[in-house]
This record gives C-alpha cells, structure tokens and sequence, in this order.
C-alpha cells in the first residue's frame, strides 16, 4: 500500500519542494535546519488532513503546480491566498506506470523516474463544466484521475499542499525537506516525478477548514544581537523605511530595497565581525546597508552583524512576501 | 533600548547576547575558550537546546522556547562555562580522549600552491608541505558547507588572506588555506581560499553515521600522498 504511487506532477510552477519541519540539531556540522518557509501554513495544511506533526507537504511558489491523483486521496492547502481547481480527468492509463517496479519510483530514485512519465497531452480538455474550485484552508478528496491545480495567488507566495499520511521521500539526516543552500534533501520536484505516500496518517482531522492567517504586517522583531554597530540611528533607519522585497530573494533570505540602507556608526564603519551562527529570522545588515532576512535555508554561520531577529510568526509572514511588495518592521516590545 | 543588549554574566569573559526568541550568542572574549564551552554544553545536553553552532569567538544556543526559558539556558551557559575556565585542563582532556587524530593524505597538486610559496616567501612546495604536515590542526567549527571544517593549526606559519579573486568552482576534497584557517571542501562549490592539494577523504556522506567525517574539535594530522 505505502508503495503504491499516489501522485503524478504534471507542473511544478515556479518551484515546488517537498519541506517537513526541518533538520534541527545538525548546525554543528554545518547544516541549516531548512523546513517549511511557513511554518504556521505548514501546520495548518497537515493539521486539515489528520497527519502527524513532521508529515512532509509540497511547498510551492506562487500558481501552477499540477497533480494527478492515481487514487482517492484526502488532501489540503494552507498558506498563500492560493485557490486550488480540481478537474476530474480519466484515470491514469497503467501503462505511465506498470512497467516499473513500485520502489523504483520512489523518489529515493528521482533520476530514474524522469523522463518516463511525460504528461499526457489534453489533460485540460472537456471538464471545464465538472471543476471544483476550493479556497485555501479546505480540505478536500481527489478521485483516482483527478487533477488539482494550485492557482495564482491573489496575494503571498508559497503554498502548502499537504495528503493524509504524508509525502515519501529519503530523509536525510531525519527530514524529508529540500535545503536549496546545501543541496540536501528531496531534488526540487518535476514535471514526470511520481510521488509515493509515508506513514505519518494520525488522528482525523477536527476541522475541515483553517481561517487564512491575517497578513501580519508590520513585522515583528526583537533588537539584537549586535544593534550596538548601528546605534539609534540605524535602529530608527530600519523601523521608519518602507523596504521593497527584491527579486533576489529565496529560502535562503528576503533580500530588501530602500534608496537609503541603515548605516553603521563611525567606529564600526569598516570593522569586519568575526562569523558568528545564524538564526531564521535574523536581519543582516551588510555593508551596502541593505537588510537581508534570513529565512529555513539560511547558511549556519553569517559575518554580517545582525541588527535584530523576527518572531516566529513574522519569520512566516517574511516567507510569504513578493518581489515588490513593501516591508515594515516594528519592535516587539 | 540601548545596545546594552548584553545580559548580566557571571563568568569572566563572556558577554550572553539575545538572539530573537529562541537563541543566545554567547561570546567568548578570550580566545581558545569557546571550544571547551562547546564542548561542555554538548555533554551537558541541557533539555530544550535544539542546535548549538560554535564560531570563531561566539557560540549560538538555539532552544525550544516550548521546552524552557532564556533564562535557564543563560544559566547553563555560565555554569559550563564557569567550569571550563576552573577545571580548564579537564575539558581539554575531555576534548583529546573523544577526538581521534584523523589523518588525511594530501596530494600537494593545487592550483595555488605557487602563489602559497611565493606570499609566504617559502623557499618551495616541500617547505610548505612540512609547515602543513608537521602540525596538528584542530577543527574550530564547522560551516559555509556541510562538512566543511575550519582547521586552526598550531602556529599561524601559513596564514594569508583569501584570494582576490574568488573561483566559481572548487573541486571536492580541495584542501585549502585562508583567514589562518586550512579547510577541505567536502563537494564542489565556489570558493575563495588558497587550494594547495586535494584528498580523497570523504568529508561529507548524508547516508553514513556521523555524516561528517569532521565536527567541533576533531583533530585533523596531514601527510603527503603516497
């Protein structure tokens, strides 16, 4: 049963990854605990489904992420403003799939899955009347043959697709989650890969829908560790500016835009900070005053000085900004 | 708020900073004690610590704030660090008895070993390879990649700065030196340091138990490929 394919992708989108909640406890040796962007959404995809704390979810970038359901499956999304259209399509012909054997196409093996499994042309055609739209934060049941599209958010950025029991795949070093800084984990996901299903099925679900999360903007930060090397002033430049997410942004940080950076104090204008460990949330300041905030995939050790960290909440709201939507901060205290 | 971020300290030569709400940097401010520090706290395995990242002079105690509080975690790092500084020879002891000198063969091929010789003002390749040999270097922390190691050697003989130019590919088991640092690149990736050899050794293996062939305080001892 657990061997038995339970998806096909079709299209990934931008980017789709498998992510759990991360790899703590390894930074010693030099790895970032990675994990779902939105930890929150995360949860809540997982949570809508019955599925154990830690189950692995499909995180993906904005709309366009494709699957076939080769059974019924019980499924959920949560994150981004995301809506999800499902068409029911024919059964898949056995013919994409019996000739190789089930671990075979595990993703354990992903190099050998593609270009197997090519997608079926016509998929989009004649069950324009039949599609069910679903908002984000639902529950849903896909037959064997239907096909679910997450579809361009109106606003954020990633969305989590969760299935009872979870998504299959290696762990590496206790996770199941793709670290797009060191490369380890899950191989992004592609357009042909075959997605099995794990044994992280727990309690049914109490709810069959989770309330979007309300944008909490601005962000929340706590002062620190190393503010002293921006004073006031570049504590004040940081909280008053109305940033922009650059384009260059990613799992690994939120990189921001202002015409004015937050400036460093005098005597610590051209001091080099030994490298020190990182967090997720923290804000770099480097030396183009230019913040970057580190998000899951952030490298263990920085040598920029950090002005100050985000709450855990505000880390997931970080996670959902576009290139070009603005971003404030505030204290927390 | 001032940037008196620093929390009050018992133990000399630490300062304990905040970091969000689930970490605390503490910083050494005497070279050479943060790795009895590291060390210590490891063995203490103080409930709620989640990762506990050594750097040059700073280690990062990153906690679950579901499990327990800053202020117990400050208290764990000032009692281990309180007995690294009174029974200092003891954690060192410690250290020695887990490490294994692991050895590495080197085969003294890099790309930069001409430019090594001639900024060091070395009189040629063999005098570098003694220099990088006859010491045995300790692993100070770990980062940039996973498995890769920053070794501190026993003089500073073969500190120089990074390249100026950075390379966009450095192949695995490049063994190279900057920032008085040798460190051995565990995959290819891009890199800025000196690379004066290369080494079969397998630095870095998800699939093996450790997974790093090196971690915080491992030693390491070079010697020339056959």
């Amino acid at each position: 049963m657990q061997d038995e394919p339970a998806f096909d992708i079709l299209a990934t989108g931008p980017l789709s990854l498998l992510e759990d909640d991360g790899r703590a406890g390894w930074a010693h040796l030099g790895v970032t605990a990675s994990g779902a962007a939105d930890r929150g959404a995360y949860r809540a995809a997982n949570r809508l489904v019955g599925n154990r704390p830690g189950a692995a979810c499909i995180e993906t970038v904005l709309g366009g992420l494709t699957v076939r359901a080769r059974r019924t499956l019980l499924v959920a999304t949560a994150g981004a403003g995301a809506s999800v259209t499902v068409r029911p399509g024919p059964a898949p012909s056995t013919s994409t799939g019996t000739a190789s054997s089930a671990s075979a196409r595990r993703l354990v093996d992903n190099d050998t899955l593609r270009g197997r499994h090519a997608a079926p042309a016509g998929e989009e055609g004649g069950h324009a009347l039949l599609e069910r739209h679903h908002p984000p934060g639902h529950s849903l049941t896909l037959f064997s043959g239907d096909v679910l599209t997450v579809e361009q958010p109106a606003a954020g950025l990633r969305t989590y697709v969760a299935v009872r029991g979870g998504f299959d795949a290696v762990r590496v070093l206790g996770s199941r989650s793709s670290d797009v800084l060191s490369g380890l984990g899950p191989a992004a996901l592609r357009p042909g890969d075959v997605l099995q299903l794990a044994d992280d099925a727990g309690e049914w679900p109490a709810a069959d829908f989770v309330r979007p999360p309300i944008a909490p903007l601005p962000l929340r930060l706590r002062r620190g560790p190393r503010d002293d090397w921006f004073g006031d002033q570049g504590w004040a430049a940081l909280l008053e500016t109305t940033w922009t997410v650059s384009a260059d942004s990613n799992r690994v940080g939120v990189r921001l835009e202002s015409p004015d950076g937050v400036a460093r104090l005098a005597p610590f204008a051209h001091r080099e900070l030994a490298s020190e460990g990182m967090v997720a949330g923290a804000i770099q300041i480097p030396p183009s005053g230019l913040p970057v905030i580190f998000l899951r995939d952030h490298p263990v050790t920085g040598g920029y000085p950090v002005i100050a960290v985000l709450t855990d909440t505000a880390i997931d709201a970080a996670s959902q900004l576009r290139p070009g939507d603005p971003a404030r901060f505030t204290d927390q205290r | 708020m001032s940037s008196a971020q620093a929390l009050p300290a018992e133990a000399p030569g630490l300062r304990i900073l905040a970091v969000g709400e689930s970490a605390v940097l503490a910083e050494c401010t005497e070279p050479g004690r943060f790795l009895p520090l590291y060390t210590r706290m490891r063995h203490a395995a103080v409930p709620g610590v989640v990762d506990l990242v050594p750097a040059e002079v700073t280690l990062l105690v990153a906690f679950d704030p579901a499990v327990t509080t800053r202020a117990r975690i400050i208290e764990a790092v000032e009692a281990a660090a309180a007995q690294s500084s009174t029974v200092h020879g003891i954690v060192v002891d410690v250290r020695t008895r887990r490490h294994a000198v692991v050895d590495i063969a080197v085969r003294y091929d890099g790309p930069d070993v001409g430019d090594v010789v001639r900024s060091l003002g070395l009189a040629g390749i063999d005098e570098l390879i003694e220099l990088h040999t006859q010491q045995l270097w300790t692993a100070a922390f770990l980062g940039f990649a996973p498995g890769f190691a920053y070794l501190r050697g026993e003089h500073d003989r073969l500190d120089l700065p990074r390249r100026a130019t950075p390379r966009t590919t450095v192949p695995a088991g490049a063994v190279a030196l900057a920032a008085g640092y040798c460190g051995i690149y565990p995959r290819p990736s891009p890199g800025g340091w000196h690379v004066i050899g290369t080494t079969p050794a397998p630095l870095w293996d998800a699939a093996r138990e450790p997974a790093s062939l090196l971690e915080p305080g491992s030693r390491v001892r070079f010697h020339r490929a056959g």
